[in-house]
């Protein structure tokens, strides 16, 4: 995995609550056994009009946004289905960063696997983030290490996260890996369950 | 003598199962990972490039639901799904995980099967590559649904990172009145407190009115306790949960069961026990339940009518609410019980059990789906199929002019063949009315079995008391057998 240290890039805005996993990936792109090429899928029922050409009137279709590696979002964002696909799909697009009131849970974990950063802001910076970026887009950067989002004027707001999960992104670290090296702790305890439950 | 603090049924079945704790993330062992065929090629994928194995392919279990056609399931036109189902079944071969395929009779979506083989129990960690997995912890088991990297480490180590979820309380007091199913209450409970109260948190519900529910009821709540945002939903086992999982193939069996039962007891929340939130419902006045937006906390009584944007406070939500009015094609002040349906889908893993089939079978009996129609009825698995064509539920259902199909998760995503065409309306007892989930530009409206089958009869929305008026028991024929569907009274 990738590591994500002090990521900056464009903007783009979904101006949306509850964004769901559905629209995000829609189900027809499920059905690929592998992880990569979602990214053309994105938002694929909101991105495309039934001829297969781009929706003008869809955020991400805005020529401001072109090239946009972190997305301002609004509450709830990721819920409904647990698809990985969500996440790999934003990934694939070229999504590094995620900033949102909230986000929900599954969708929130999945992102950190594939080395995408949610930030959950307060809602009003959320709000100063649409209404500074309405028409005028402009890059920020997210420093992980620092915990914090810069804008380019010089302001910045701190955010919270977990100091594993924080940990692990910062140097790509392969979970699988890792919880490996608990092999020995994970063993004795099947040990003392099996006994239990025979007992 | 014990001075220990009291203690959530959360904390009884989380507090065991941590194996390692590192600041505050906790590997948490699992008991039981259950897989399906669409989120788990990448994972098994993974592991072979890692050369790793499964740790526990006895802890693990496998059906195929999401993809399978349910008009003739060995029929896979679609080379993709074809491809998906052929993956799983290599994949179980070759990491000797037991698989229940398209040939066993154990075969069905994913949450109707775990508990039905007796492999849910209480006080076990579930997981699986599916959010409805929360539906398991309706027996009392800490059971939620994870993504594919986590299938992948699951499979891999038996484990878990997790931080340790906050609880909340959802009191349910009060006689659940006729007509008014569980489903109408988790919707209702949604509808109230919106889509994301439940978000970091595990829901425990509690109270009278889920004491009194069957465990398909308390299955059909803890599924959609997702649809709140939770990472689980859990209801305390009691009698009813025993005697549900006794002689089931996988549950404990003879004195083992006994044993099992007495430690099974030990799990519910103790008196003075805390949660970080309670949320208190009388259900006595509940109504059935329709949802008319895009999402399950978009719902009202059936009786209600459609509202207006401008009846929202906050903007996010009133906007929302416009874009959700104009997906769903419906203008405010319409009545819910004017608008009508092209499809039903009685079916998914919210409401394919064989309880749910008796309801809406007792409300299709000897009535006729209204012309224009589709009704479909998918039970959850085949064993489900199997018991209600012993009581000849399929008999009733297609004397009436529903289709009858195999087991599978069909329109409750349309993965597979069956889907609704855009701009038509659907009545479905499925858990999601997001955009586009039974099919680009669907309409799904969600209901519980028995206001899916009023709707199939009624050829819109309808409150099914009306139909369950007057008659000795809901399962009483109403009277008017036959005619072209229009049999329903309308509201005066
Ligand atoms: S029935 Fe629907 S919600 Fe349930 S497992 Fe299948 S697709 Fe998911």
């Amino acid at each position: 995995m990738e590591p994500l240290v002090r990521h900056e890039g464009k903007t783009a805005f979904l101006d949306r609550v509850n964004v769901d996993t559905d629209q995000i990936i829609p189900k027809q792109f499920l059905k690929r056994i592998e992880r990569s090429g979602f990214g053309q899928f994105l938002f694929y029922d909101w991105r495309y009009l039934d001829d297969g050409s781009p929706n003008p009137e869809f955020a991400l279709n805005h020529p401001d946004y072109a090239g946009a590696s972190i997305l301002v979002a609004r509450d709830n964002f990721g819920c409904g289905s647990s698809r990985e696909h969500a996440a790999w799909a934003l990934a694939d697009y070229g999504i590094r960063v995620i900033l949102a009131p909230s986000f929900a849970d599954i969708f929130y974990n999945n992102c950190f696997k594939n080395g995408l950063l949610p930030v959950v802001l307060a809602s009003e910076t959320i709000q100063h983030l649409f209404t500074v970026g309405a028409g005028h887009p402009y890059s920020l950067t997210v420093d992980l290490e620092k915990q914090r989002v810069e804008l380019p004027d010089g302001t910045s707001y701190p955010f919270d996260i977990d100091p594993q999960r924080k940990h692990k992104l910062l140097n790509g670290l392969d979970d699988v890996g890792l919880t490996l090296q608990h092999e020995a702790a994970i063993a004795d305890y099947e040990q003392r369950r099996s006994k239990a439950a025979v007992g | 003598m014990s001075t220990a603090r009291p203690k959530t049924l959360f904390d009884k079945i989380w507090e065991p199962h941590v194996v390692v704790e590192e600041g505050s993330q906790s590997l948490i062992y699992i008991d039981l990972h259950l897989i399906h065929e669409v989120t788990s090629p990448q994972a098994f994928e993974a592991l072979r490039l890692a050369g790793r194995k499964v740790r526990r392919p006895d802890l693990t279990f496998a059906t195929m639901d999401h993809n399978v056609p349910t008009d003739n399931p060995f029929d896979v036109r679609d080379p993709i799904a074809a491809k998906q189902i052929q993956t799983l079944a290599d994949n179980c071969r070759q990491f000797g995980i037991p698989l229940a395929d398209l040939n066993s009779c154990d075969q069905g979506i994913v949450h109707v099967i775990g508990p039905e083989l007796g492999l849910t129990q209480p006080g076990k960690t579930i997981v699986c590559g599916d959010s409805h997995t929360s539906t398991h912890g309706a027996f009392g088991a800490l059971a939620f649904g994870i993504g594919t990297s986590e299938v992948e480490h699951v499979l891999a180590t038996q484990c878990l990172w997790q931080v340790r979820p906050k609880t909340l309380n959802v009191r349910l007091n009060g006689r659940i009145p006729a007509g008014v199913t569980a489903k109408d209450i988790i919707l209702a409970v949604i509808g109230r407190y919106g889509v994301d109260f439940g978000t970091g948190y595990v829901i425990e519900f509690s109270g009278e009115a889920v004491r009194s529910l069957s465990m398909e009821g308390r299955m059909t709540m803890c599924n959609m306790a997702i649809e709140a945002g939770a990472r689980a939903g859990l209801v305390a086992p009691d009698e009813k949960t025993f005697a549900y999982l006794q002689g089931r193939p996988y549950a404990p069996q003879g004195a083992d069961f006994d044993r099992a039962v007495e430690a099974w007891k030990q799990l519910c929340t103790d008196e003075g026990a805390e949660f970080d939130k309670v949320i208190e419902l009388d259900v006595a006045d509940l109504e059935p339940q329709v949802t008319w937006g895009t999402n399950p906390g978009m719902c009202l009584g059936v009786n209600d009518v459609v509202p207006s944007p401008d009846s929202f406070t906050s903007p996010v939500a009133r906007q929302a609410a416009e874009q959700a009015l104009a997906y769903m094609g419906l203008t405010p002040g319409t009545r819910l019980t004017d608008v009508s349906v092209q499809h039903v889908f009685i079916g998914s893993c919210t409401n394919a059990r064989i309880e749910d089939l008796r309801l809406a079978a007792a409300v299709a009996k000897g009535r006729r789906v209204a012309p224009g129609v589709r009704a479909l009825v998918v039970p959850g698995s085949k064993r489900v199929k199997e018991q209600a064509e012993a009581e000849g539920l399929h008999e009733v259902f297609r004397a009436a002019g529903f289709e009858w199909r195999e087991p599978g998760c069909s329109m409750c995503l349309a993965m597979n063949p069956d889907f609704v065409p855009a701009g038509e309306r659907c009545a479905s007892t499925s858990n999601r009315n997001f955009e586009g989930r039974q099919g680009k530009g669907a309409r799904t409206h969600l209901v519980s079995p028995a206001m899916a089958a009023a709707a199939a009869i009624a050829g819109h929305f309808v409150d099914v008391r009306e139909f369950l008026d007057g008659s000795p028991s809901p399962l009483a024929t109403g009277s008017n057998t036959g005619g072209a569907g229009n049999g329903a009274a309308r509201p005066a």
